[in-house]
């Protein structure tokens, strides 16, 4: 093998490269993102209940926003009869914000740990800019 | 022990059917809850097809004009960037001669040649734009009103060819540090989308007529045309209207009375 040294050091710094991620955060646990639901308008319901259960918000919050949308915009529905009955306002700055009004805690806290960066907030208000 | 070719190709398209159904059947409860719908709003106004008649002889002043323009800018965060080559614009005025080319003549009525007219998106019955838009951004909806999903825009700008009317902007820049004050109801628009005059879909939806027409003080007047009897079929047949560049077929959903006798 020829120039074995030059190539063992080359593999040698090209491994301490690639694999600096992995020993950087080695027995570091990130904080697991926990989405905080304590805004006003929440504290004062009843019932704390999302437009559907805790589950299915979780898992298919964007699917349902997508067909909040398409529903609004395209045919005009502008009224979401929920799996329980309530029948509920469509609109994501108008109703979904006006309870979630904490973007930072409950949005970013899960967008930022899955590395999502959805663009709602290109055109819709966040809740803490709408207040000045 | 073996397996034919035969038995192995059997199973294996069994498992490929059975691996087939279980997936369709994720992909159908994907984002939906049990028994849900959509209604529209109970509240809202309805119509077979939208149209608006613009009273030219209402609009007397800068100020008749500028207040129904603000109306409309102001409730849906139009940006004002201060310079032509940027403009956003929802509804605007312009000289009776560039608003109606072909009808101009030197002989005119005195004050017609120099009559603002107001102009917005004509939510024609057959709109070019929806026609050339790749994505389906822009669309006619049942009502006659031609809407834009922004979402969707990808900020080609054949709308903005196709419309021959100009109804259409782009923003080029970043609207919302030129937005003076914000309507926190509505949303903005952001860099690289088209906008337009939506007939305020939003106000409908709530059953309030658009922003414009309450404005006006009954320079404006927006009703179902088709219904023989609503309040636009009737000055329809009463007087003589204008549509914008009728000839080239968009069938535009904008009428305007330009001048005689005042009757209101």
């Amino acid at each position: 093998m020829y120039d074995a040294g030059k190539i063992l050091i080359g593999l040698i710094i090209f491994l301490a490269f690639a694999t600096y991620p992995f020993y950087s955060n080695m027995g570091k646990a990130v904080a697991k993102p926990e989405p905080k639901l304590d805004t006003p308008v929440i504290q004062k319901m009843e019932v704390k209940k999302c437009v559907e259960s805790k589950e299915f918000m979780r898992a298919e919050h964007m699917q349902l926003l997508n067909q909040w949308r398409d529903a609004a915009l395209r045919r005009g529905e502008r009224l979401y009869k929920a799996s329980d009955g309530r029948t509920i306002q469509i609109s994501f700055q108008n109703q979904c914000l006006k309870c979630h009004s904490n973007k930072k805690k409950f949005c970013d806290e899960c967008h930022s740990y899955a590395a999502v960066k959805p663009y709602c907030w290109d055109c819709h208000f966040a809740p803490k800019e709408a207040k000045r | 022990m073996s397996i034919s070719r035969r038995d192995f190709l059997k199973i294996a398209g069994l498992s490929g059917l059975g691996i087939g159904f279980s997936a369709t059947d994720l992909l159908w409860k994907r984002g939906r809850a049990d028994a849900v719908e959509y209604m529209p709003s109970p509240k809202g106004l309805t119509a077979k097809r939208w149209a608006m008649v613009v009273d030219l002889r209402k609009f007397r002043t800068e100020e008749d004009y500028k207040r129904v323009i603000d109306a409309c800018h102001r409730i849906h965060n139009v940006p004002d960037f201060g310079n032509p080559k940027d403009e956003v614009k929802w509804i605007w005025t312009e000289t009776f001669e560039h608003a109606f080319p072909y009808q101009r003549n030197e002989y005119l009525p005195e004050g017609i040649q120099e009559k603002k007219a107001l102009l917005f998106c004509n939510h024609c019955d057959n709109p070019p734009c929806v026609r050339v838009c790749p994505t389906k951004a822009t669309f006619k909806r049942r009502d006659g009103i031609v809407a834009q999903d922004y979402h969707r825009c990808i900020g080609c700008r054949f709308c903005m060819a196709a419309c021959p009317f100009g109804s259409r902007s782009f923003n080029w820049r970043d609207p919302r540090p030129f937005i003076k004050e914000m309507n926190p109801e509505f949303p903005t628009r952001t860099k690289g989308v088209v906008e337009k005059c939506n007939f305020c879909v939003e106000r409908l939806a709530k059953g309030l007529k658009p922003a414009c027409v309450v404005a006006s003080n009954g320079g404006m007047i927006f009703g179902d045309l088709a219904d023989p009897d609503s309040e636009v079929r009737e000055i329809l047949k009463t007087h003589y209207t204008l549509r914008r560049k009728a000839e080239l077929g968009t069938r535009p959903s904008v009428f305007y009375i330009i001048g005689g006798e005042e009757d209101a």
